[in-house]
């Protein structure tokens, strides 16, 4: 089926039950959405479908004819993405790295709808994305940078 | 074999006498001097700067790093060594891995946090070699003596005639002049470093990680590469008494069904016995195994009950076990007590849970096998995928990708001899083996469950005449040999025998206990159940005596004085000389009063808040801790701060032990409240995250300052960074608990115990 991702439409060969995670994965090369847990419990597999944070570990491909769908290899195109990602390298977050894509995706999320999150507010945004290196205060103080970047800028 | 030289490695081929993940020269002779540090480890190091530098003609510099990267930052710390020594401008130098071949990158087992501290010095020698190799081939062009010329910033100046070349010009003629002797090197004034302690250095993977591109072990794509899962024993020591898959392999997509041989014996790091099912794509093998009809033979720990094994290991713990340190007399003193205090402690299984859970691709082509894996041990890797494939080990290529998280379960490769064993299947096809989190949970080298048990005679103003530790928890070991019973040196050195306190009398004791899962190393290893006991009851006696903690603990160490481990029975040290580094009391003291100081501690807290503090010496490095709580009415617990002191000798790379210190208290925290893996029929009991819970930003330390003591020089020996920073937490939240609450916690997790 086709699927439109980070502005381009692409074609998957895969039944239609396959999470959106491993036709991403396995059939599209697109590596950057990572597997953590299957059951929407991480966050490591974080995108955006028509800009709402999702688990792409538990959304059928077959639930997304028409939908806009955004990776981590897409998300600097948005300001909020660009500045997300200048904001983790300025602030050296990551550690393994690993879960740091689906950390990304949910914070460009939460700035998109929240230019001026509060702690509580990126608590309660980010809480469902674990990172087991323990980089949390860290994605903290660099979704402020980037929230503060992005004011400057507007 | 002398404790001393055992690394993880050689210790566990020595020890078992098979050599099963080691080859025969790696068991180190009992006639041999001792060797410390990295000469102690397998293969030793290398400081060629032709086998760790290259510089194109354009200028850049790329670094080979040797250790795996699994968050620590080593794939930037080594790099920034180099780059310091050789005069590099920092913009221009670029890194890549070396796959595993310790012939010639030497030891590349990413454990024990020694990867800086045992290739500073090799490091700076590459980047100084390299430097002296530009400079003379500068000086050999411009016809003018060598010591008329010196490296700065990337090119060498000749300063009477100001000309310059950069380091692009001169690689080529450079790259052909003999490496300069070991002890003819300058290495540079540390005054003068560019790099090396300084702050705000990007971490050059960075960029690639936070647009997606990094690559994992996970993330490896080959051309016709297929994909595996695999439905393994659940309990360990069990095997497949029959299947069916006849139902599996109607499902569309599914490529061939295959049984993994188990190995008879201890775990070792070879694959469990299980059917793999391998497929177009992932989603549909995690499909297929769904449908296989497997029974299996349980084994004998089809009845291994962690909460029935509980009640046996403190049975054990109020007997006499095996006497390991004896200092004095202490059931004398003990007798003579004007009071006995007690306290036991008991820590479960946790699961390392990395968020990469373990994965690995392979292909075969021309007899040839190359693996992608994410391994903290690429040579033990080599050795035992040649060994399952029956290939010769220089048949054998691992190429160590970066890693989603390590904490001691990527050292043991039964992932990646999985994927090689499947593609030996597949007629030599690509193929990837992707665990699920249940599989990762399920079949884990969990950390060991213990009981600590600790007795004090105090005298009548409070101080310990006599003090008594028994400690019961199943050896690693017991993944390498045959039902070993007993805690080997390396464990007991983490924290249980050479505690440094001044108290006369002290007997240290093992009781006996048997393993019934794989045991392996978790981040900071055995030192987790040890500073939680030690630290926790310390706080104990404070409170009996009614003194405060802090100026109870530092009584307790006694004065300012240097150690050495012999004293205390250790015979292990961290691998390291005890010369070089004995057990420095001073540093000890230093973190503990920089880190109350720094925390406020003493302050009049509001109902329901406490402060905590723990201190602990490991992988010879000094850290203390103290946690900040508040304690609601209903139980709940947030920690709004920890402070954390921290002493490893010079910061290197100070952004990156800041980020690991960060990262230690917040896995401290996790093992602390949530931690907990739970066997019922000798299956693990949690699934995925929803039942083996880690520790989520809501709950996470609001505040992490870290304060690095400053070393008194750079010739200073380098302390460990990766583990040391876990073990003092989760004594030191529950000593905070109990400040806030009278709450007293003795075993973890935490969990529910404080719901009221």
């Amino acid at each position: 089926m086709d699927l439109s991702i980070n502005g381009t439409r692409m074609t998957v060969t895969a039944s239609e039950d396959t999470p959106l995670l491993w036709a991403l994965r396995d059939r599209l090369g697109l590596t950057g959405t990572k597997f953590g847990c299957g059951m929407a419990l991480c966050g490591a597999c974080t995108v955006h479908v028509d800009g709402v944070p999702t688990r792409a570990c538990v959304t059928p491909i077959s639930t997304l004819a028409g939908k806009k769908i955004v990776t981590i290899e897409g998300i600097g195109t948005t300001p909020q993405g660009k500045a997300l990602q200048a904001a983790w390298s300025s602030v050296n977050v990551p550690q393994c790295g690993y879960c740091q894509s689906g950390q990304i995706m949910a914070a460009a999320a939460l700035l998109a709808t929240n230019p001026k999150p509060s702690d509580t507010d990126i608590e309660s945004a980010m809480t469902g994305n674990i990172c087991r290196c323990g980089t949390y205060p860290r994605i903290r103080a660099a979704i402020k940078q980037a929230a503060a970047g992005l004011e400057r800028k507007a | 074999m002398s404790a001393q030289m055992v690394d993880r490695r050689t210790f566990l081929a020595g020890l078992s006498g098979l050599v099963l993940v080691a080859s025969g020269s790696r068991i180190v002779k009992a006639a041999d001097a001792p060797k410390y540090g990295a000469d102690g480890m397998d293969h030793g190091w290398r400081d060629d700067p032709l086998t760790f530098v290259a510089i194109g003609e354009d200028g850049i510099v790329t670094v080979v790093v040797h250790r795996s990267e699994m968050g620590q930052g080593i794939r930037t710390g080594l790099p920034l060594v180099i780059a310091d020594e050789l005069e590099a401008d920092w913009s221009r130098v670029r890194v890549t891995q070396a796959p595993g071949d310790e012939e010639k990158f030497g030891n590349q087992d990413t454990d024990g946090s020694r990867s800086m501290r045992h290739h500073f010095d090799p490091m700076r020698r590459v980047g100084a070699a390299a430097r002296t190799m530009l400079e003379a081939a500068a000086a050999a062009a411009w016809n003018v003596p060598v010591t008329t010329v010196r490296a700065v910033n990337h090119e060498v100046v000749h300063e009477q005639s100001g000309r310059r070349l950069g380091y692009g010009a001169l690689a080529k003629a450079a790259a052909k002049l003999p490496v300069p002797a070991r002890d003819s090197l300058r290495l540079k004034d540390p005054a003068k470093f560019r790099y090396l302690g300084k702050e705000s250095i990007p971490l050059l993977d960075g960029d690639d990680i936070s647009h997606g591109r990094a690559q994992y072990g996970i993330d490896t794509r080959l051309d016709g590469m297929l994909y595996a899962v695999v439905a393994r024993t659940p309990v360990f020591g069990g095997k497949i008494a029959k299947f069916d898959a006849a139902a599996a392999e109607k499902i569309p997509g599914v490529v061939k069904v295959i049984e993994i041989p188990g190995t008879p014996g201890p775990a070792l790091f070879a694959p469990l016995n299980g059917v793999a099912i391998v497929a177009e794509d992932t989603w549909i093998a995690m499909k297929a195994r769904q449908a296989l009809q497997i029974e299996w033979n349980d084994g004998p720990h089809g009845t291994y009950d962690s909460a029935a094994y509980r009640t046996e290991l403190e049975a054990a713990a109020r007997k006499p076990g095996k006497v390991l340190r004896e200092t004095g007399d202490v059931d004398g003193a003990m007798a003579k007590a004007a009071r006995k205090v007690e306290g036991e402690y008991y820590l479960p299984h946790i699961a390392h849970a990395t968020m990469e859970p373990p994965s690995a691709a392979a292909r075969i082509v021309d007899g040839q096998c190359e693996v992608w894996a994410p391994t903290q041990a690429p040579q033990a890797t080599r050795e035992l995928v040649a060994k399952r494939l029956g290939l010769p080990f220089e048949k054998v290529t691992v190429h160590v990708t970066l890693l989603g998280g390590g904490f001691g379960r990527k050292s043991k490769p039964d992932f990646a001899a999985e994927a090689a064993f499947l593609s030996q299947q597949l007629g030599g096809r690509p193929v990837k083996v992707v665990w699920t989190r249940d599989d990762d949970l399920h079949h884990d080298y969990y950390h060991t469950v213990s009981v600590e048990r600790l007795q004090a005679g105090l005298d009548a103003q409070g101080k310990p005449t006599a003090w008594l530790h028994r400690s019961v928890a199943p050896t690693i070991v017991s993944t390498f040999a045959p039902d070993p019973q007993h805690e080997a040196p390396f464990e007991q050195g983490m924290g249980l025998i050479n505690v440094p306190f001044n108290v006369p009398n002290i007997r240290i004791e093992n009781p006996a206990a048997a393993a019934h899962t794989r045991i392996g190393w978790f981040r900071s290893v055995s030192n987790v159940p040890h500073a939680f006991a030690v630290q926790s009851f310390v706080a104990e006696l404070a409170a009996a005596a009614g003194r405060d903690h802090r100026d109870y603990l530092l009584d307790l160490i006694g004065p300012a004085r240097r150690i050495d481990p012999a004293a205390l029975k250790d015979s292990w040290n961290h691998g390291e000389s005890p010369m070089r580094y004995p057990v420095d009391t001073g540093r000890l003291r230093r973190v503990i009063e920089t880190v109350t100081r720094e925390a406020g501690w003493g302050r009049k807290l509001p109902q329901g808040q406490g402060l905590g503090l723990a201190a602990h010496y490991s992988f010879v490095s000094y850290v203390a801790a103290v946690v900040a709580v508040e304690v609601n009415a209903q139980g709940q617990l947030t920690i709004p701060r920890i402070d954390i002191a921290f002493d490893c000798g010079p910061a290197v790379y100070p952004d990156r032990v800041r980020s690991q210190l960060e990262g230690a208290a917040i896995m401290g925290v996790s093992l602390a409240t949530l931690g907990e893996i739970t066997f019922k029929n000798g299956r693990a009991q949690q699934d995925n995250f929803h039942m083996y819970q880690v520790t989520r930003m809501a709950e996470a330390p609001r505040e992490i300052r870290v304060h690095l003591l400053p070393a008194a020089d750079w010739s200073m020996p380098l302390g460990g960074v990766g583990e040391p920073g876990v073990p003092p937490i989760a004594p030191a939240l529950c000593n905070a608990i109990f400040a806030a609450t009278g709450k007293r916690i003795r075993q973890l997790p935490i969990a529910n115990q404080l719901a009221t």
